[in-house]
């Protein structure tokens, strides 16, 4: 036994070294290509996006190139999208989380909601093409198109709120019930103020995946990019968002209005990404103390 | 070198050791020597720094960040903190059996061959006897003889243990660290690990961290008891326990306080 | 609140029960509605496709569209033949999955076994930033800087083969890597969670019986983490398989057998770059092509859960 090998004997291990070196390359090559493409879509956009750009309407009498209207058309989307999805998702977590026994039932609904979340959004194009567009007679417009959208975040909703629930501590529910508060009253007063954070982190996001969604959209709300006549009737109008636009650039090789709402888009997901990461922050610190 | 107790061989011999978690100074100035085919149980109230010390051994506090030690561990008269060392080595000289059973979520064979596969070992017939040597050290082989090939998470926590004592076997190891390897377990299994460890003792040489001083005393040669970092006395086991030299050793196996 | 009771000094546990229960029951109504949208939603979605996809199937034959190789829908004679295009959504997919994975998975590791804090403070970021990078920017990236580089190699290894229609670099390698590029985060969240759930006491073992840390990695947490790197997988399958509109500019876009430097069409780029136009028996066949698509999806979905369901099993032991 103790005629044994020196543990000075060091071993060489060329295989352990190998791959310890792919996986820095791999690690580095995710962030060569977000610097990459950041880099890029700056360089090209920058002297593209100025105030007339983001601030006019395209006018083909003054050949100037605008994404006004798609700012406006993206808005309206995000807001529409989110007053439908929003109170549904959060009541579907809310069933999920606090009402639920558990049960068949309960399966189907997480496994739909898993399902939606999986569904290509050409898929969703199509669907909301159909049945909002033709069915329900909305055709091609920003209505439609928020429609359309609103099944495609609902998973995100239901999903980040439900993660959200879980989080708040059992004791509070029991607390609450065990000094005679009603179930319903449990929920408004106590869990979901204390799940908000992590529900507005939800809203966020969903906003993220709305600005940067464009093949559900292409058949749904359109791609008109006029401005507003009636503020309330717009809606029913189509209104292509700064994606489609962007798109449309690009079929057309107008590539340096596509580069300029590139750098448009990325800034806004920039700013949401940031968004979140300060919100989980300041949730994680209301947590801890 | 220091005091040689009786004229058994010195397995591990320690001096001056201290260690720090950032700025808490978790062990302070351990001395020790551990003997050869000998049991040496580690003893203390929790977060005395016993299994702090038991982890140094085998130098798996490497893994905790902003750790820094000093002082020497020799095993076998070479400082495994030389820059020299291959932890690979040392931790394949120097097993260790952890507190919760971790079998690898493998089968009952392949948790075995791990270690072999580990350090070069290819061949089946080779491995297969490594197997059922080291399933037959742990004395579970027959338990499982016939389920060799189905997940080692089927297997009772009691069986775990022994598997997983049977695992840091199969690589030959000299030394055998085992943190608190019985706390988790309910009594039956208690006794059959502490069965295991009498018969182990011929072959390796045992250091085992517990918070049962009844275990230490029936399985035990020599007994360390430690203090908030503090190595307050080292001796036979039944000098420990018969005629403490330290009031607070004293106290401690007394019951009044831990 | 809700029982006005509560304010005298007595009141009886039945009476209170009563007044709370229509506003109880009324929220349990609306979130148990809120819950069944989902399965609506999803029930709509397959009724709508299988009732505008399937008629065309019969009009044409089965047979014909998913096996025939010609697709000339405007043609005197059309026919409608998308055995191309789905063999091109299968090939493509694979190949992004066989060069987007390794990467990912590589990348997971780096970031759950290897990173220090601040290390992984500049990779994590990366990676969620790369999620969030809109389709569109991806397909533009794709036309003006991965095309120009496949044209370049297509020039190098085509130079001398007169029969070889050139693609200017729109074709299926190109939109490979853009997808390959376009599952990471995907793949590499995914796999990252599940690594960094493997319990650390496993780590351990395998370090004190003297493996070292890359044989740890790969010999046991990457084992043990397998159902979810899976999970992230098959995600990532679906997320190439159903991506359009980063690659319909970048594929070349015209019908032909997948090979890396042919012009090629997807199930996805040929519902976006027809529909625009397309009406009659043409339309229907396009949302036959989605339909397809969605088959294709919907049996990787149901794959999914059960391997997730597997692995939720393996877990509780």
């Amino acid at each position: 036994m103790t005629n044994s090998v020196s543990i000075y004997d060091k071993k060489k291990r060329p295989g352990d070294m190998a791959l310890l070196i792919v996986i820095y390359i791999c690690a580095f090559l995710a962030v060569l290509l977000l610097v990459g493409i950041i880099g890029y879509v700056v360089y090209r956009g920058i002297s593209v996006v100025d105030w007339q750009f983001i601030s006019t309407a395209q006018s083909a009498l003054n050949e100037t190139f605008g994404i006004l209207p798609n700012i406006i058309n993206t808005l309206y989307i995000i807001v529409i999208t989110l007053l439908i999805a929003t109170p549904v998702g959060i009541g579907s977590a809310i069933y999920l989380t606090e009402y639920s026994k558990g049960g068949r039932l309960v399966r189907l609904i997480e496994f739909t909601t898993e399902t939606l979340s999986g569904i290509p959004s050409i898929i969703f194009g199509l669907f909301g093409m159909v049945f909002f567009g033709t069915v329900l007679r909305l055709g091609f417009s920003i209505l439609c198109g928020a429609l359309t959208l609103t099944i495609m975040i609902l998973p995100i909703i239901t999903r980040t709120t439900q993660e959200a629930l879980k989080t708040v501590p059992e004791s509070y529910r029991t607390g609450a019930l065990g000094i005679g508060a009603t179930k319903w009253y449990m929920i408004r007063t106590i869990i979901l103020p204390s799940a908000m954070p992590g529900i507005v982190t939800g809203v966020i996001l969903s906003i993220g995946r709305i600005v940067g969604e464009s093949a559900a959209l292409l058949f749904t709300a359109g791609s008109a990019f006029l401005m507003p006549n009636n503020w309330l009737t717009h809606p029913m109008t189509s209104g292509g968002t700064l994606t489609i636009q962007m798109y449309l650039s690009m079929t057309k090789a107008q590539y340096d209005n596509a580069f300029g709402i590139a750098l448009v888009l990325i800034i806004i997901v920039l700013g949401i990404n940031l968004l979140t990461k300060l919100l989980s922050r300041k949730l994680d610190v209301s947590r801890k103390s | 070198m220091t005091e040689q107790v009786g004229k058994e061989q010195v397995k591990i011999h320690v001096e001056h050791l201290n260690l720090f978690y950032g700025s808490n100074h978790a062990l302070k100035d351990v001395n020790m020597d551990i003997l050869e085919n000998k049991i040496t149980a580690f003893i203390g109230p929790s977060g005395c720094g016993k299994s702090t010390f038991l982890k140094t051994l085998n130098r798996m506090n490497d893994l905790v960040p902003n750790v820094s030690i000093d002082g020497t561990v020799e095993l076998d008269g070479e400082n495994i903190f030389s820059p020299r060392v291959d932890t690979t080595l040392l931790r394949k000289k120097i097993g260790m059996v952890f507190q919760q059973p971790n079998p690898f979520p493998m089968s009952v064979y392949d948790n075995i061959a791990y270690g072999p596969r580990i350090h070069g070992i290819r061949s089946k017939v080779k491995l297969d006897e490594i197997v059922e040597k080291s399933l037959r050290s742990a004395a579970i082989f027959d338990e499982v003889k016939d389920r060799m090939k189905k997940s080692a998470l089927g297997l009772s926590g009691g069986q775990q243990q022994r598997l997983c004592i049977a695992r840091a076997l199969a690589v030959e190891p000299e030394v055998l660290l085992m943190d608190e390897p019985t706390s988790a377990l309910d009594p039956i299994s208690t006794l059959k690990i502490e069965e295991l460890m009498e018969g182990l003792k011929k072959d390796y040489t045992v250091a085992i961290v517990t918070h049962n001083m009844q275990q230490a005393t029936r399985i035990a040669d020599y007994t360390a008891f430690f203090l908030v970092g503090e190595m307050v006395e080292f001796g036979t086991t039944e000098q420990i326990f018969s005629m403490p030299g330290d009031k607070r050793t004293e106290d401690y196996i007394t019951g009044r306080f831990g | 609140m809700e029982a006005p009771s509560k304010t005298k000094k007595q009141f009886s546990i039945i009476g209170s029960h009563k007044t709370k229960s229509v506003v109880e029951v009324t929220a349990n109504i609306i979130f148990i509605v809120c819950a069944f949208v989902a399965i609506i939603a999803v029930l709509a979605i397959t009724v709508y496709m299988i009732y505008s996809g399937a008629p065309a199937l019969f009009k044409v034959g089965i047979l014909d569209i998913l096996f025939g190789t010609t697709w000339a829908p405007t043609a005197e004679d059309p026919s409608f033949g998308i055995l191309y295009i789905i063999l091109t959504s299968i090939v493509g997919t694979a190949l992004a999955i066989l060069i987007g994975v390794p990467i990912a998975l590589m990348t997971a590791i780096f970031l759950s076994e290897i990173a220090n804090t601040k290390l992984a403070a500049i990779v994590r970021p990366a990676v969620e930033l790369l999620a969030g990078i809109p389709s569109v920017v991806y397909g533009l990236l794709g036309i003006l800087m991965v095309n120009p580089v496949i044209y370049k190699l297509e020039k190098f290894i085509f130079k001398d083969d007169p029969n070889h229609q050139f693609t200017g670099g729109a074709n299926l390698l190109s939109a490979v890597l853009v997808l390959a590029i376009m599952i990471l985060p995907t793949v590499i969240n995914i796999s990252e969670t599940s690594l960094r759930s493997v319990p650390q006491d496993y780590r351990n073992s395998s370090l004190a019986l003297g493996a070292s840390k890359i044989q740890t990695i790969f010999k046991v947490t990457v084992p043990a983490a397998k159902s979810g790197i899976i999970t992230g997988i098959v995600l990532g399958i679906g997320r190439a398989l159903g991506e359009a509109m980063a690659i319909v500019l970048v594929c070349g876009n015209s019908i032909n057998f997948p090979l890396p430097f042919n012009s090629v069409r997807t199930l996805t780029t040929a519902i976006v770059s027809e529909m625009g136009y397309a009406g009659g028996l043409h339309r229907e066949v396009l949302f036959t092509i989605g339909l397809v698509l969605f088959a294709f999806i919907m049996v990787i979905n149901i794959l999914l859960s059960t391997v997730l369901k597997k692995g939720g099993k393996k877990d509780d032991k």
